[in-house]
């Protein structure tokens, strides 16, 4: 059992980022736009009833996609293909679904809101990975600790009586999870992916043993505390406005979280001293960084952010508490962090895509139960072909994964 | 704990006295580790490993106010286990022969997710996604096994059995190639590919779904597999869940998962991706090629896993049956444990399909410990197992702290 091949597997080849904007690549981006605008075109509020103009349009996309492709630029190339065969199937989707139907379910507002209430606990563990990744330690336990977060912020909001003593509560119990990670994946140098995926079991287990003992078979109570809503004066501008205009705390403390994460990892000492850390420990230490503590640090605040994502999901979202009910978002954000390349703004683009599909599904029932049942896999299908490269291949720091000894044997 | 070794550089680099006597080298792999410590704790580590686990499960029990003795005794004999004891007798030895088949029912399929997992982690490659592999097997099997009345029985059975290994290895391989081609972590794939198994079964048997039961449209189910594709039952009462033939399919895919691994070209370049990807390139292995075979393989078994569940006893698949199996995670302790060999992989899975049948519903009265929580101590004991078989050299310390030691350990290595 050679795991460390599996961890290597992680880092992608080192690839070209590539700076700057060629021909190509401007063409590639192009024929990205055109292929998303046949399909919007077919959309509220435009709703071209023939799909001619779109097929024109995603055949343009595809030649674009095609030239940037013969120009090396495979990465956007390949994206614009997809955009431009993706815009076509909605847009023939679209275009053959009633009016009245196309307007319950693309209803701007309501599913830019959905976006970002559904992209926000992905937000928060994605960033918790970067931060933890940032300094070296693969965390594949954001599942569980995100699982912590949700029981224990339930658990604390109706045993505290209040939703910040449920956050607090919440939090601390996804940084004790992050902690025995620390312990196992820094000082006992353990597989980093067995452990991780090891914790991710003792969550479930333990938050749905917890679940069971305290709450039996009535559920988390109905008056449980929540997160408060924020009401913004914002209705008149446009249906950004209207989405914004009333949004969970926790939503618009995961976009202050990404700053925040952007500030601290990027511009500052700590930052630099983590990043260090996780590119080349033996050089961090050698000027004198306590890789160990870097490392115990960012796992640790890794299992906040995390848990806040969960604290979210439960006294912000959905008000109860049910086993498993992260249901792999943990996963998903790691894969939102990979698909942003390891970098904040990267992975807020990447979770509000998943955010976006999830949205999706859940108003497709209004077309067909069946489809809305298949279309909740998109997420899924989305982090797949993300992973495997349509959108490139991306370079996560060099020491991630790789337990750090002083000997440096 | 942060502090491993006194600060500052002044830590002599080198030379084998250097090494703490417990420390097994640095930086070396978890494989050269797991080498070393087969070596010096032999089957013991395992058991220390499970008894760890028990007692940091017994200690969850006892901090909720339970007892952990009394709560672990009704388990142990909701498993029928003690069938095995000549001195259980009467009425005791026939309930415990119905649980003992209950649980044998169990650690068939298991054998087989663990031994899916643990040829993937021989190759190097983690296989998460023995869940989603053993949802395809199980869709492919009902399907084809409530199809084609009238078929000959044997023929029909293998029939269903290979199409449902086909798909469950169509369905690894896809994880495979990705890795092969893109380099995409199967972690992740394969994570991915279980929700994508998920929702595709609960569409497939959901209300209105194109495989959902004919005979009642509002039943979120699948249609019954017909006589002529269920499995024989030959210990038991096949109305009653008996011990299907399985079991021995399940036995005979570990004999030759050994033969494939330590007797085969195949199985000698699997070890070798997983032991050096680049000295396997060096010397003419195909990497791409194999990391597909591997992936392919694991997928197979665990797609027979599924088809021996809905052949053997369940006979159709609802989608709360599809969304609720865990069976498969329990695969990756069951591979851990055993440490991916055959004979270990069965004496694992006999371990946790015991433990699974002790705390259902079924086995485990609710006045004792209720068996929802049983299940979820279920899953805590075998997160525990995983997290104290990463952490190797903590359980060799202890092993080795409890043995009494040797007049002079002059040598500083692991005592042999």
């Amino acid at each position: 059992m050679t795991t460390d091949t599996i961890i290597k597997g992680l880092r992608a080849p080192e690839g070209s980022d590539g700076a700057g904007l060629t021909r190509e690549r401007a063409l590639g981006w192009g024929g990205i736009a055109l292929g998303l605008i046949a399909f919007v075109i077919t959309l509220p509020p435009f709703e071209v009833r023939t799909i001619v103009p779109s097929l024109v349009l995603a055949a343009i996309a595809i030649v674009l996609g095609v030239l940037a492709i013969g120009g090396g630029e495979r990465r956007v190339g390949g994206g614009a293909i997809f955009a431009a065969l993706f815009g076509a199937l909605g847009a023939y989707g679209a275009s053959r679904s009633g009016v009245s139907h196309l307007e319950v379910v693309v209803s701007w507002s309501a599913l830019t809101a959905a976006m970002l209430r559904y992209a926000t606990p992905l937000t928060f563990a994605a960033l918790g990975g970067l931060v933890s990744e940032r300094s070296g330690v693969v965390n594949i336990a954001l599942e569980g600790m995100m699982l912590m977060g949700a029981f224990f912020a339930a658990y604390g909001a109706d045993k505290t009586g209040s939703w910040v003593g449920g956050i607090l509560i919440g939090v601390l119990a996804g940084m004790a999870l992050a902690a025995i990670h620390a312990v196992f994946a820094i000082s006992l140098r353990s597989d980093q992916i067995v452990s991780g995926t090891a914790l991710n079991f003792v969550a479930l287990g333990l938050t749905g043993y917890m679940y069971v003992d305290t709450y039996g078979a009535n559920g988390t109570p109905d008056n449980l505390p929540a997160v408060p809503e924020i009401n913004l004066p914002t209705d008149s501008l446009g249906f950004i406005g209207q989405a914004i205009s009333q949004l969970n705390l926790l939503v618009w403390g995961s976009l202050i979280a990404v700053i925040l994460v952007w500030v601290v990892v990027f511009r500052t000492r700590l930052g630099l001293r983590l990043r260090a850390v996780g590119e080349n420990p033996k050089a961090a230490e050698t000027v004198g960084i306590s890789v160990f503590k870097v490392r115990y640090a960012a796992v640790i605040s890794s299992g906040g952010l995390a848990a806040f994502g969960g604290a979210f999901l439960s006294i912000g979202f959905v008000h109860s508490f049910s086993q498993n009910m992260t249901a792999g978002r943990g996963f998903i954000a790691l894969a939102a962090l990979i698909f942003g390349r390891w970098r904040p703004g990267g992975l807020l683009a990447a979770t509000l895509l998943f955010g976006f599909s999830s949205a999706l599904a859940q108003r497709l029932p209004e077309f067909s139960p069946q489809l809305a049942t298949l279309f909740q896999a998109l997420p899924y299908v989305l982090t797949l072909i993300a992973v495997a490269g349509v959108v490139g291949r991306s370079t996560p720091p060099a020491a991630d994964g790789v337990p750090y000894t002083r000997e440096g044997k | 704990m942060s502090e491993q070794t006194p600060a500052g550089p002044d830590v002599p680099v080198g030379g084998p006295s250097s090494q703490p006597e417990y420390d097994l080298g640095g930086g070396a792999t978890v494989g050269a580790r797991l080498g070393t410590a087969l070596k010096s704790g032999g089957v013991i580590t395992p058991i220390i490993t499970v008894l760890f686990s028990f007692l940091v499960g017994g200690l969850v029990v006892l901090v909720t106010g339970h007892n952990p003795i009394d709560t672990y005794k009704a388990i142990f004999d909701g498993t029928g286990l003690q069938w095995l004891f000549p001195w259980t007798s009467g009425a005791d030895r026939s309930t415990a022969a119905i649980n003992l088949q209950q649980t044998l029912l169990i650690t068939g399929p298991l054998i087989l997710l663990g031994l899916a997992v643990g040829y993937a982690f021989r190759a190097g490659l983690f296989n998460i996604g023995g869940q989603g592999q053993y949802i395809v097997g199980s869709i492919v099997a009902v399907w084809t096994g409530s199809s084609w009345a009238g078929m000959p029985h044997v023929l029909h059975v293998i029939l269903c059995m290979l199409l449902a290994t086909a798909a469950g290895a169509a369905w690894a391989g896809i994880a495979g190639a990705l890795r092969a081609i893109t380099g995409a972590n199967e972690v992740i794939t394969t994570i991915m590919l279980n929700w994508i198994a998920i929702w595709m079964g609960v569409y497939l048997f959901g209300l209105g779904g194109p495989l959902q039961n004919g005979t009642q449209p509002d039943v979120p189910i699948s249609n019954d597999v017909v006589a002529s594709a269920k499995l024989h039952v030959f210990w038991g009462d096949p109305e009653l869940q008996g011990l299907h033939i399985g079991i021995f399919v399940a036995l005979a895919a570990a004999f030759v998962y050994w033969i494939l691994l330590n007797r085969s070209t195949k199985g000698y370049e699997a070890r070798a991706v997983g032991f050096n990807p680049e000295a396997a390139r060096y010397s003419g292995i195909k990497v791409g090629r194999t990391y597909v075979l591997v992936m392919g393989t694991c997928g197979a078994l665990a797609g027979l896993a599924g088809s021996l569940d809905v052949l053997g006893w369940q006979f159709h698949l609802a989608t709360n049956d599809i969304q609720g199996t865990q069976l498969a995670f329990l695969g990756i302790a069951v591979a851990l444990l055993g440490r991916n060999t055959a004979i270990g992989t069965c004496l694992a899975a006999l371990l946790f399909g015991a433990l699974v049948n002790g705390t259902s519903v079924r086995n485990l009265d609710p006045a004792v410990f209720e068996p929802e929580l049983a299940q979820n101590l279920t899953t805590v004991i075998q997160g525990l197992v995983v997290l104290f078989v990463s952490a190797d050299v903590l359980i060799l310390l202890i092993y080795n702290k409890l043995r009494p030691r040797r007049a002079a350990p002059a040598k500083a290595e692991v005592p042999a």
